[in-house]
């Protein structure tokens, strides 16, 4: 039977959190009683007329230039035509054939642990649909325009992805550059962040193409991810019956973890574009495309690349670290607290992110300074606290909100390290085991670590256990 | 009387006597009492309509005169939106509908403090030459009942001709302001493209559609565009440009005003007695002083079918918010499909010249035909335009007959599209090209029907159609004739 190989495009709908509307000055925001957050013209009322949101072209020239893309020279816009009930217009002003940007690209590490190329073929803006809820009646459907008219981001990347890894990963480093940019909540479950996969199987070593299967209603990462894989077995199967894989639309049911079809792109319709009279063109200044291009901030592979050069980390931790903002935020305020990075990045990467997973907690959603995480890691390396007790010390800041000098004050965890104290705990130690103690010293060394254990015992684990044991040896002597 | 007089007349008027606003609304509806019923200019003019009305004038009666058009009462066509009124374009499918904003254009009139009338006929939503096409019956042509006052708006030019308002706000997409106009004998103004905001208009074609006023002289043309017009943030093609004052240009010098006239406006179908008019009104602005010469503006013959895949392709989008969805006419039956209801909403909601319209538009757009029709019919305009740049380069205003005939009798072209659309001939190039047009009352037919004659300026040159038609109609009378009501 012969090999095959995926070949995935997605199509990512972003919706950008401005203040208002893409056409009006409707609130954009998420939520709200239904259709609330309308007026005559993102209901379509007769005689409205769409007024351009600027703060739009600037966002989405941010998330053009994040990710490399070729700004036209031209805004131009589109009636893209069909009729639905959430379209209030019978037409969706979109972009059709001069978008926002074309040509642009992401980096990814393919599942070999490469790194890959992965094209973006255009970006363009355009109107959010309204929302129909077919629950509420048995014999009709209720229409919600709140989202009718909220701004969108059309990205389309070309068909470079070869399996449900690198799919995942794609998306995981969109969405992570995008909450850089500071342009969308990113939400999936709220939609502001949808995803449309384009997936055919081809034997490998061939060039064309097999049929495309569109999924969609994908509402997680992870559901892209499954669906892929399930696309993948379907399609292959199919294949090796020699069954020919149809070309349409089929929806990812999360339930049963399977793809269901939904219309076959037989029935595709004819969008009869062309452009919106109601808005002019505009010629892009250069000048602008360049100051927003300036204006970029350090974008997440910049500074994993920066964190591997600046503070020594691991091409793995520098990327862990800067998949989020905040995170990769908060490791520098830490470090400017206490400059050492490694140790830094491990608490962070390990116990901290272990308990904020646990709890279903962020890093702002708790009261955790960064500076805090530096002063711990200065406690062990002064010897003031051991790294066992530094764990404990640790989850008690991230319950209790407060700084690690104050929890091992107020629990009396500081490390026993004077030799005044230290002889005492060995001399008990000694008064207690006698037997052990014979056991020593005629020659039995690992009778010194049962010591020491009791020692540490005996102190809650406090007790400098090197000087711990030179005690002991001193006093057994 | 009242409502014979201009707009400054009206004003003057009432600067002696404020409280003749009562008198004016008494006669106002004495006439519509009368004429209505004969003419069918305001739609569904019952009680709703009439409180409307006079509620606007008592509230007048409440605070001293202020505004350019205090107590003047103004017919509104019934596609554009004054809130808390029905607007329906004279169409079944948004019967219902009534409007929570008001149009741009209608703020402006309120805040000069206007009388405004509601629900002015017109063919649906603004497709036809003869106001036949109304989903609410045709509307007479007060010179002669048998026949139409032309469209679309010829709701409009019968109230100004009929006396039953001092002026009215049209549309013209292209001709609908100046040919009924020409058919009534009024004055009608189609301001450049961009001039007067769009907001509040229900669209027909987007790249075409201006709005402006139907008048009994010029003057108060000047007036009504001096209100209307500018910039306004909700319509992104107004332009930014400031409003000159026009009535200062009304009595500008004409001597040696270059007037072009275009021989392809004088074709074939031009009726004798327009051709006989037109010569009249030539021989009388060149005694003004004017110098008048031929002009060839070749891409005119184009100009009729680029429009009507141009227009309808338009027009194929905006009307595809009328669904049954939102508001409006919806018919369903019971356990039908959501295409079912478009089906059925849309083809009873829509008269038959709006359906051919959509059609043809849709067809236009379609994938294959997009290229060969839409794409050259914007190919087209751009020759038509050119044809305007550049014979402004030689004349400051182009002089043509209106329309190719005075009105023509009812039912005469209806049965016929392609003759009706023809009735456009004169007025499309100057939508298409989006340059500024004025038509005026220049003489009667032997049948005694008016005729109108129009002058075409360059974009934003609106002050020497109004020197130019001013100085004209100060020399002639025909703007001083009243129609007779003919059986």
């Amino acid at each position: 039977m012969a090999e095959y190989e995926m070949v995935i495009g997605l199509e990512v709908h972003l919706q950008l959190k401005t203040q208002t509307k893409l056409f009006c000055g409707c609130p954009a925001a998420f939520g709200g009683e239904p259709n609330s957050h309308t007026c005559p013209v993102c209901l379509g009322l007769p005689g409205v007329l769409p007024v351009f949101n600027e703060q739009v072209f600037e966002w989405g020239m941010r998330v053009a230039l994040a990710f490399n893309c070729e700004i036209a020279p031209r805004m131009k816009f589109d009636r893209k035509q069909y009729f639905y009930p959430d379209l209030p217009k019978g037409y969706q002003i979109s972009q059709f054939d001069q978008p926002l940007a074309q040509k642009g690209y992401l980096d990814i590490v393919d599942a070999k642990g490469n790194p890959k190329r992965i094209r973006i073929h255009r970006m363009h803006i355009e109107e959010d649909a309204g929302k129909l809820m077919h629950d509420n009646h048995a014999t009709s459907s209720l229409v919600d325009l709140n989202r009718a008219g909220v701004p969108l981001i059309e990205m389309v990347s070309e068909a470079d992805m070869r399996d449900a890894h690198e799919a995942y990963q794609y998306l995981t480093g969109l969405k992570s550059a995008i909450q850089y940019l500071d342009v969308s909540t990113c939400n999936m479950e709220e939609g502001s962040l949808r995803c449309d996969t384009n997936v055919s199987i081809r034997p490998v070593g061939q060039e064309a193409f097999g049929n495309k299967v569109e999924i969609k209603n994908l509402n997680s990462f992870r559901s892209v991810k499954l669906a892929l894989e399930y696309e993948r077995q379907r399609q292959i199967g199919m294949a090796d019956q020699g069954i020919r894989i149809p070309q349409e639309t089929r929806l990812w049911d999360e339930k049963k973890q399977v793809t269901e079809s939904m219309r076959s792109k037989e029935e595709a319709s004819d969008y009869r574009y062309f452009p919106e009279p109601d808005l002019v063109p505009f010629t892009v200044d250069a000048a602008v495309v360049e100051s927003v291009r300036k204006n970029l901030p350090e974008l997440p592979a910049q500074k994993a690349e920066r964190f591997q050069k600046e503070y020594e980390l691991s091409a793995y931790d520098a990327d862990v670290l800067t998949q989020q903002k905040n995170i990769a935020e908060f490791f520098e305020q830490a470090i400017a607290a206490y400059a050492k990075p490694k140790p830094i990045a491990n608490w962070l990467m390990g116990d901290v992110s272990a308990y904020l997973n646990a709890q279903g907690l962020t890093i702002e959603s708790v009261n955790f300074k960064p500076e805090w995480l530096g002063q711990l890691v200065e406690l062990i390396d002064k010897g003031t606290i051991s790294g066992k007790i530094a764990k404990d010390v640790l989850n008690k800041m991230l319950e209790q909100g407060q700084s690690p000098a104050k929890i091992v004050e107020q629990e009396g965890l500081q490390q026993i390290g004077d030799a005044d104290s230290l002889a005492a705990v060995a001399a008990e130690v000694i008064e207690a085991h006698p037997k052990v103690v014979d056991e020593f010293r005629a020659g039995k060394e690992s009778s010194l670590m049962f010591l020491v254990g009791q020692g540490m015992r005996k102190t809650k684990g406090r007790a400098n256990p090197k000087q711990l044991t030179d005690a002991l040896k001193q006093k057994l002597g | 009387m009242f409502l014979d007089k201009t707009i400054h007349q009206l004003v003057e008027d009432y600067s002696k006597n404020p409280s003749a606003t009562q008198d004016m609304l008494k006669e106002l509806l004495e006439r519509v009492g009368d004429l209505n019923s004969k003419l069918n200019v305001y739609l569904d003019f019952g009680e709703t309509n009439e409180s409307f009305v006079r509620n606007q004038v008592e509230s007048l009666q409440k605070s001293k005169p202020s505004g350019r058009l205090w107590g003047v009462p103004i017919a509104i066509k019934d596609n554009l939106c004054i809130q808390g009124q029905e607007t329906a374009c004279a169409s079944h499918i948004l019967s219902g509908f009534v409007s929570p904003y008001d149009a741009t254009v209608i703020s402006k009139l309120k805040a000069e403090g206007a009388v405004l009338i509601p629900r002015v006929n017109m063919d649906e939503f603004a497709f036809g030459s003869s106001t036949e096409n109304s989903a609410f019956g045709r509307t007479c042509n007060p010179w002669n009942l048998s026949h139409v006052p032309g469209g679309s708006s010829g709701g409009s030019a019968a109230a100004v001709a009929a006396d039953l308002a001092a002026a009215s706000l049209g549309s013209d997409t292209g001709g609908s302001i100046r040919q009924p106009a020409s058919f009534c004998g009024v004055v009608g103004l189609k301001p450049t493209y961009g001039r007067v905001s769009r907001y509040g208009l229900v669209a027909f074609a987007s790249s075409l559609d201006q709005i402006g006023p139907l008048t009994k002289d010029v003057k108060d043309a000047a007036l009504l565009l001096s209100i209307i017009a500018g910039e306004d943030p909700k319509d992104s093609t107004s332009a930014p440009m400031d409003v000159p004052d026009y009535l200062a240009a009304l009595h500008g010098d004409v001597k040696g005003l270059k007037v072009g006239i275009p021989e392809e406006y004088f074709g074939e179908g031009t009726d004798p007695d327009v051709r006989k008019a037109m010569d009249k009104a030539i021989d009388v602005c060149t005694q003004l002083g004017m110098q008048c010469a031929k002009v060839k503006m070749p891409h005119t013959p184009y100009a009729v079918a680029t429009y009507y895949v141009v227009a309808t392709a338009e027009a194929s989008s905006n009307l595809a918010r009328y669904d049954g969805v939102k508001y409006g006419t919806r018919v369903q039956e019971q356990g039908s499909s959501l295409i079912d209801m478009y089906l059925a909403s849309r083809t009873q909601g829509f008269g038959k010249e709006t359906q051919r319209r959509v059609v043809l538009g849709t067809y236009v757009l379609s994938q294959g035909y997009y290229d060969d029709y839409y794409l050259k019919g914007q190919k087209v305009r751009t020759l038509i335009r050119q044809d305007f740049e550049k014979a402004f380069e030689s004349f400051d205003v182009l002089l043509a007959p209106t329309s190719p005939t005075a009105a023509f009798a009812e039912g005469e072209r209806s049965q016929d599209p392609l003759q009706m659309y023809l009735s456009d001939i004169c007025t499309i190039s100057a939508n298409l090209a989006g340059v500024p047009a004025i038509s005026l009352p220049c003489g009667l037919t032997e049948k005694g029907l008016p005729i109108g004659m129009q002058f075409f300026a360059p974009a934003f040159c609106e002050d020497r159609l109004f020197k130019a038609a001013h100085a004209y109609e100060q020399a002639t009378e025909w703007h001083t004739l009243k129609p007779a009501f003919k059986e």
